[in-house]
């Protein structure tokens, strides 16, 4: 009936589509989805965290037929998902420590290697994802990360990045961005907010790895999550997904905003979202319509010292130029549109 | 099968004959020759399927053998020293999490002072983790007790931790009896978790427990170390059975019964001390060892019994509680408590300074004689000290203190007297 | 085997279900239902939004139903109607309007190639309603009398059903095959029809017939005049004789040079008749500026793609055989035109008025107290009903805008109202949704899609010929259109709230059932809200 006619009101942009066939559709549309972070969980209103948590391990497991096990790093999606007597996750799922959810992630890939050796297979069908904040995984994580992709271990890493430790109440991280108020950075002083000239860009370090597949995404783009997801579960060894979380609490932003703001972060060429393969970008999402910075830090309180009558025009600039040369680097724009 | 090993050659071999499915190896002297043995029995195939995992650090170590435990796998590791420090949150999370992942400890001093040579200040760094804690007297111990490791901490859901003192065990080249694989199959049966990470049965395991349930969580750990007081003695009797030796156990008293003054001890100085007693008890000195097998839990009625008829216990440690005095020692007291019997702490041997023979028998007349100090540090060179301490008072800049002794003493690494 | 689970540590999958998190809320999330600004537009009342719902997954047929359940004529509309409802359309701030218009025509082309048909009424109520005059507003009427069960007669003076729309719109822009067929659906219904009768006595008829009620709908047909200085020898004819007669066997004789006085759409329409029938010049003389001509300004455009010239600003002062006089205008600070005294001769071999039309209300002059203002007669503005009991009246004979779609509209609210009339209740006003605005929408989430444009017969053809002129989109383009709809204000089940509810609060009721709020767990974050594409979303404070 519209074999033909390939433009479906609403494409590839929203969550489902009636007028798409289901398989076009995103596993969140589908009531088979396996919900595997379900209702109940404490975290904050609009928290995209959850959000992208529930996102990535439903894609991974409609990916792996649910044959999967997550390993989690301290911090918020461990807090709020695990309070005695009450788990959300309905996969197999540890906790250890902060810093170490790659090592553990990289034990039970070595565990079910094992045994699948031992029942006569080559290799076990159960796959890993091991998980964390930012926290967790640039900073006090960020040894046994490195272990985990030189050794090539079968783990899809995931990182949910909302630039900050959040469920400590909101300290800096070496994903924090410049100028970003926090509670060790705070807006005071002659360089108000995080110090720009510092901190970590972990998906290329990643690349610098050379491991099978890097990613980041964002909880805007859904049918492109999920798709990085469900590539990364067609390839073994180690694999790096980086998905940009905003977080209403410590970004100071309405907790209806959380997506908005994800969408921004991608349109002002803030947060370049791409995949790469052994070091190599071999795909990126391109800015649909680029916006000015601004647009992205206005509704962001930790962000708010830069405007107003005491602002920073040469932070804010900065912060523009950084934008402008993370476009330049991975080609965000299409040629011809409009920059 | 009778070989000429060295300890950690033997005790390689010991746990390769135990099927850990996944071994972590990072290095650190002196456990290194260990985790090198795994390896390449596992390159050659000779132990297989095993997935040998060359980590990044000690934390990782652990960390690893937390996910592999945790997916059902047998998991083991070494360290020693800083590397057990390194670990020591996952210490304490495997124990936690009651995993039963066996580790064996190189016991080797903590610095700063870096220092590579034997003393048990690291596994007593890590004696309220939870982890059980055996101690080996000699190599063929050290081999025995990690087949029995094994065993005891899959059948109480605990890690495990097997001590054997650094270099003298582990460098040590003996006659040591490597048990057969089928006698080791025989006793060890295959690993079955009490609580898996398994997709047909989804756990959320690691919660975040608050003051409601954090006490009851607490209470039941120690009850499970206090029902291996059971489990070990028992295992150690079945492990007799099959392999036709003693090994293990709680405790093991040499010349007890009748003693008047019982020395107390772990791992290899037991040895030298038997010896000792042996020549005093030529002398009608009526004197005893007890050595202290499982040091966690701690035997406490084991040890009660033991000595409970001496007049007085000497408790003779390479360990050291600073500002307070012995480690041990303040257990064997608990044991005590209520006996009106003369107790004197010796420590003696930090950083691996050689136990003498002259030096524990002239300590022991001492402490027959009642003329020993409470606390006492033996082979200490008091000079030195004085030194130092008068030099400190002194002098604000006075230097880094091991500098200075190192000036004062010489070029001596281990002072034998 | 069943594990042994250490206490506390670890936890059985999905125990956080004991934990209600809607206890956080301050707010929460309603679906609701608005009123798109197609639908609010619309004269005659359609449920644009509902009907293209369909189209959008090929189901045409539930497409055209729905859009007859309130329009009978969706073929005539999409080629007649002046689609006021794509000037307000939402989609037209993104990138352009949604063609509502050329889905319309394609869904009534649809129909009639397909051959679909009204259902005849499941039940006959034994009354008969008497519709005078077979245009849009009475056949209108007639169709949803007849649904709701009534006998129906329609009495028309002409010789064909369709009134205006076939005598007043030329046939290229409304062929008459099209005509016919939207009209003989109504007659196979089961609706009378009487032709070449007039009625002159309305009350008269109505006793005659054994009427319980009557809808007038006899349009204005009456050629407004103006005082123009003429000698013998000037041929001066009126825009609706001619229209009127291109129906006919011979076609008017205009000459080769025709002026065309007015500036309304019959003045364009018959600018653009005269080319057709062989003028070599058509000139629209107009009093005012192009901004201030009541034609649409599209039908201008395409006039003057045609070769239609018109004349600004400009009145005539005086006819003779073969020249006018025009006087130039100027308008004043009010706007309106005043004579410069400038003066030119334009050469015309006729003229014709097309300065409005006046309502031939004869069949009215028995009716006691019946209210007539300004040529037209009052109605209540709600029932369509005038002063006397029983008679109702709509199109271009009560005041209102004149045009097909508010005539069709006049007789489809006529029809309601003399049906509860008829049964003795009064139908309370339908309560109307609050209006679905642009701002209340989030754009981003529709694909990106420019209008489709209509073809246009070439110029050439399009001036010798009376084929139609713009012709109608393909089943794909339609389809493409229709898509391009926004769905304002209603729920198009594209899943997002159930997708981006970070609590899982959303419940998915199955196609065509929507969703519903978990309020167990809603933590009132507003992002559902906030991603909604169509706006279909609220957030309500809580009882705290």
């Amino acid at each position: 009936m519209d074999q033909q006619v390939k433009f479906y009101q609403t494409g590839t942009f929203t969550v489902g589509n009636r007028l798409l066939s289901p398989e076009l559709r995103t596993v969140q549309a589908s009531t088979a989805r396996s919900n595997s972070l379900n209702s109940g969980h404490r975290a904050c209103q609009g928290c995209g965290e959850a959000l992208g948590a529930r996102y990535a391990i439903d894609a991974a497991m409609r990916a792996t037929s649910k044959r999967l096990i997550a390993a989690n790093a301290t911090g918020c999606l461990e807090v709020f998902s695990t309070p005695y007597p009450e788990s959300s996750w309905q996969l197999p799922w540890i906790h250890s420590l902060f810093g170490n959810a790659a090592a553990v992630g990289t034990g039970i890939a070595a565990a079910l290697h094992v045994r699948a050796l031992k029942s006569g297979r080559t290799a076990s069908d159960v796959r890993v994802i091991a998980q964390g904040g930012d926290g967790g995984t640039t900073d006090i994580g960020f040894g046994c990360l490195s272990g985990m992709f030189e050794r090539n271990d079968d783990v899809l890493y995931i990182c949910y990045d909302n630039e900050a430790y959040m469920n400590t109440g909101v300290q800096r991280s070496s994903a924090t961005p410049p100028a970003a108020r926090t509670a060790t950075t705070m807006a005071v002083g002659a360089a108000p907010g995080a110090e720009f000239g510092k901190g970590k860009n972990v998906p290329r370090i990643a690349m610098a790895h050379e491991i099978p597949y890097v990613a980041t995404a964002t909880v805007a783009d859904l049918h492109d999550l999920e798709a990085k997801v469900e590539r990364a579960m067609t390839i073994r060894g180690a694999r790096y997904l980086h998905i940009l979380v905003p977080c209403p609490l410590g970004w100071g932003s309405a907790s209806h905003d959380t997506i908005r703001l994800a969408r921004l972060a991608r349109e002002t060429g803030i947060f370049p979202v791409f995949e790469a393969e052994r070091g190599e970008v071999t795909r990126v999402s391109k800015i649909r319509r680029r916006v000015p910075v601004d647009e992205y830090l206005r509704p962001q309180k930790r962000f708010a010292h830069l405007f107003g009558a005491n602002g920073h025009a040469d932070m804010l600039q900065r912060i523009q130029d950084e934008a402008d040369r993370n476009i330049r680097r991975f080609h965000l724009l299409d040629e011809g549109s409009a920059a | 099968m009778l070989q000429q090993a060295e300890g950690s050659h033997a005790v390689a071999e010991a746990v390769a004959l135990c099927r850990p499915d996944v071994v972590c190896a990072y290095p650190i002297s002196p456990q290194t020759h260990i985790v090198e043995g795994l390896g390449e029995l596992v390159k050659s195939g000779r132990l297989s399927p095993c997935e040998f995992i060359n980590v990044e650090s000690e934390f990782a170590a652990m960390s690893v053998a937390i996910g592999a435990s945790a997916a059902g796998a047998r998991a083991y590791t070494a360290t020693a020293s800083q590397g057990l420090l390194f670990m020591a949150e996952a210490v304490y999370n495997a124990s936690g999490l009651g995993l039963p992942i066996v580790m064996t400890v190189a016991n080797r001093a903590i610095g700063a002072p870096i220092n590579i040579w034997n003393d048990h200040s690291d596994a007593m760094s890590q004696r309220d983790s939870g982890w059980l804690q055996l101690y080996a007297e000699t190599n063929q111990e050290a081999v025995d007790l990690h087949v029995q490791a094994f065993k005891l901490a899959e059948e109480l859901s605990m890690p495990v931790m097997v001590c054997m003192d650094g270099f003298i065990l582990t460098h040590a080249v003996e006659r040591v009896d490597v048990p057969e694989p089928t006698d080791v199959d025989a006793f060890l049966p295959p690993y079955s978790p009490r609580q898996v990470l398994d997709p047909a049965d989804p756990v959320s395991i690691g919660a975040m427990v608050g003051p409601e349930a954090f006490m009851e969580v607490r209470y039941l750990a120690h009850a499970k170390q206090l029902s291996a007081l059971e489990h070990i003695p028992r295992i150690a009797a079945e492990f007799e059975a099959r392999f036709g030796r003693t090994s293990g156990g709680l405790v093991r008293g040499y010349r007890c019964d009748d003693a008047e003054t019982i020395v107390v001890a772990l791992g290899s100085v037991i040895g030298t001390l038997k010896e000792t007693v042996d020549a005093l008890r030529a002398d009608g000195v009526k004197v005893g060892v007890l050595g202290i097998q499982s040091y966690r839990p701690f035997p406490l009625a084991a040890v009660r019994a033991a000595l409970q008829g001496a007049q007085r216990v000497v408790v003779l440690e390479k360990s050291f509680c600073v500002g307070l005095g012995g480690v041990v020692s303040t257990d064997v007291r608990v044991a005590l408590s209520g006996l009106q019997l003369h107790g004197y702490t010796v420590v003696a041997g930090l950083g691996g300074r050689a136990i003498t023979r002259a030096s524990l028998e002239r300590m022991l007349k001492d402490a027959v004689a009642d003329r020993l100090a409470p606390l006492t540090f033996l082979d200490l060179d008091w000079r030195i000290v004085e030194r130092q301490l008068a030099r400190e008072a002194q002098t604000r800049r006075s230097g880094p203190i091991a500098e200075n002794l190192l000036r004062d003493v010489g070029t001596v690494a281990a002072k034998v007297a | 085997m069943t594990m042994m689970k250490p206490f506390a540590i670890t936890l059985d999958p999905g125990s956080s279900l004991a934990n209600k998190t809607g206890s956080w809320r301050t707010e929460r999330p309603v679906y609701v239902d608005r009123l798109p600004p197609c639908n609010g537009e619309c004269p005659a009342g359609e449920d644009i939004q509902g009907w293209l719902f369909h189209a959008e997954s090929g189901n045409y047929e539930a497409a055209w139903r729905h859009l007859t359940r309130d329009n009978p004529f969706p073929a005539i509309m999409g080629r007649v109607c002046y689609h006021t409802c794509e000037s307000v359309c939402n989609r037209g701030r993104i990138d352009a309007p949604v063609g509502i218009n050329s889905v319309e025509r394609f869904l009534g082309d649809e129909a009639l190639k397909q051959r679909w048909r009204f259902e005849w009424p499941a039940n006959e109520t034994g009354r008969h309603v008497l519709v005078v005059g077979a245009g849009p507003s009475g056949m209108s009427a007639a169709y949803h009398l007849r649904r709701l069960g009534h006998a129906v007669t329609v009495i028309e003076a002409g010789p064909v059903l369709g009134g205006m729309m076939r005598f007043g719109i030329p046939k290229y822009r409304l062929p008459r095959d099209v005509l016919d067929a939207e009209m003989q659906r109504i007659v196979d219904m089961g609706v009378t029809v009487r032709l070449g009768a007039k009625v002159s006595d309305i009350v008269q008829a109505m006793k005659d017939g054994g009427f319980d009620a009557a809808f007038l709908a006899v349009g204005a047909h009456i050629a407004k005049r103006a005082y123009i200085p003429a000698k013998d020898s000037a041929r001066i004819l009126d825009a609706v004789a001619v229209l009127r007669s291109m129906e006919g066997e011979a076609p008017p004789q205009l000459g080769r040079r025709v002026v065309v006085y007015g500036g309304g759409n019959t003045a364009i329409d018959v600018a653009r008749t005269a080319k057709r029938l062989g003028a070599t010049e058509a000139v629209i003389v107009y009093r005012r500026t192009r901004e201030k001509m009541p034609a649409h300004d599209f039908e201008v455009e395409e006039a003057l793609e045609e070769g239609v010239m018109v004349k600004w600003l400009s009145t005539i002062k005086q006819a003779e055989g073969g020249a006018l006089t025009i006087e130039k205008m100027t308008l004043d600070a009010k706007g309106n035109p005043q004579p410069t005294g400038e003066l030119e001769t334009l050469e015309a071999d006729s003229v014709v008025l097309a300065l409005g039309q006046d309502v031939d209300l004869s069949l009215l002059d028995h009716v006691p107290r019946l209210r007539v203002e300004d040529g037209v007669v009052q109605v209540d503005p709600q029932t369509m009903m005038t002063s006397y009991p029983g008679l109702f009246a709509g199109g271009d004979m009560v005041p209102a805008e004149r045009n097909v779609t508010v005539a069709i509209g006049h007789g489809k609210k006529a029809a309601r109202h003399i049906d509860a009339w008829l049964r003795g209740v009064k139908l309370a006003p339908a309560a109307k949704h609050a209006p679905a605005t642009f701002e209340r929408l989030n754009p981003w989430y529709y694909s990106d899609a420019p209008k489709t444009v209509r073809p246009q017969l070439d110029l050439a053809r399009r001036t010798s010929s009376f084929d139609e002129v713009q012709g109608g989109l393909t089943e794909d383009n339609a389809l493409f259109e229709a898509r391009r709809c926004l769905s304002c204000g209603n729920c198009f089940e594209c899943d997002n709230c159930y997708g981006v509810c970070p609590d899982n609060a959303v419940v998915k009721l199955g196609p065509g059932n929507r969703f519903a709020f978990n309020y167990d767990y809603c933590k009132g974050c507003g992002v559902c809200v906030a991603e909604c594409p169509c706006g279909a979303i609220e957030m309500v404070p809580e009882d705290v």
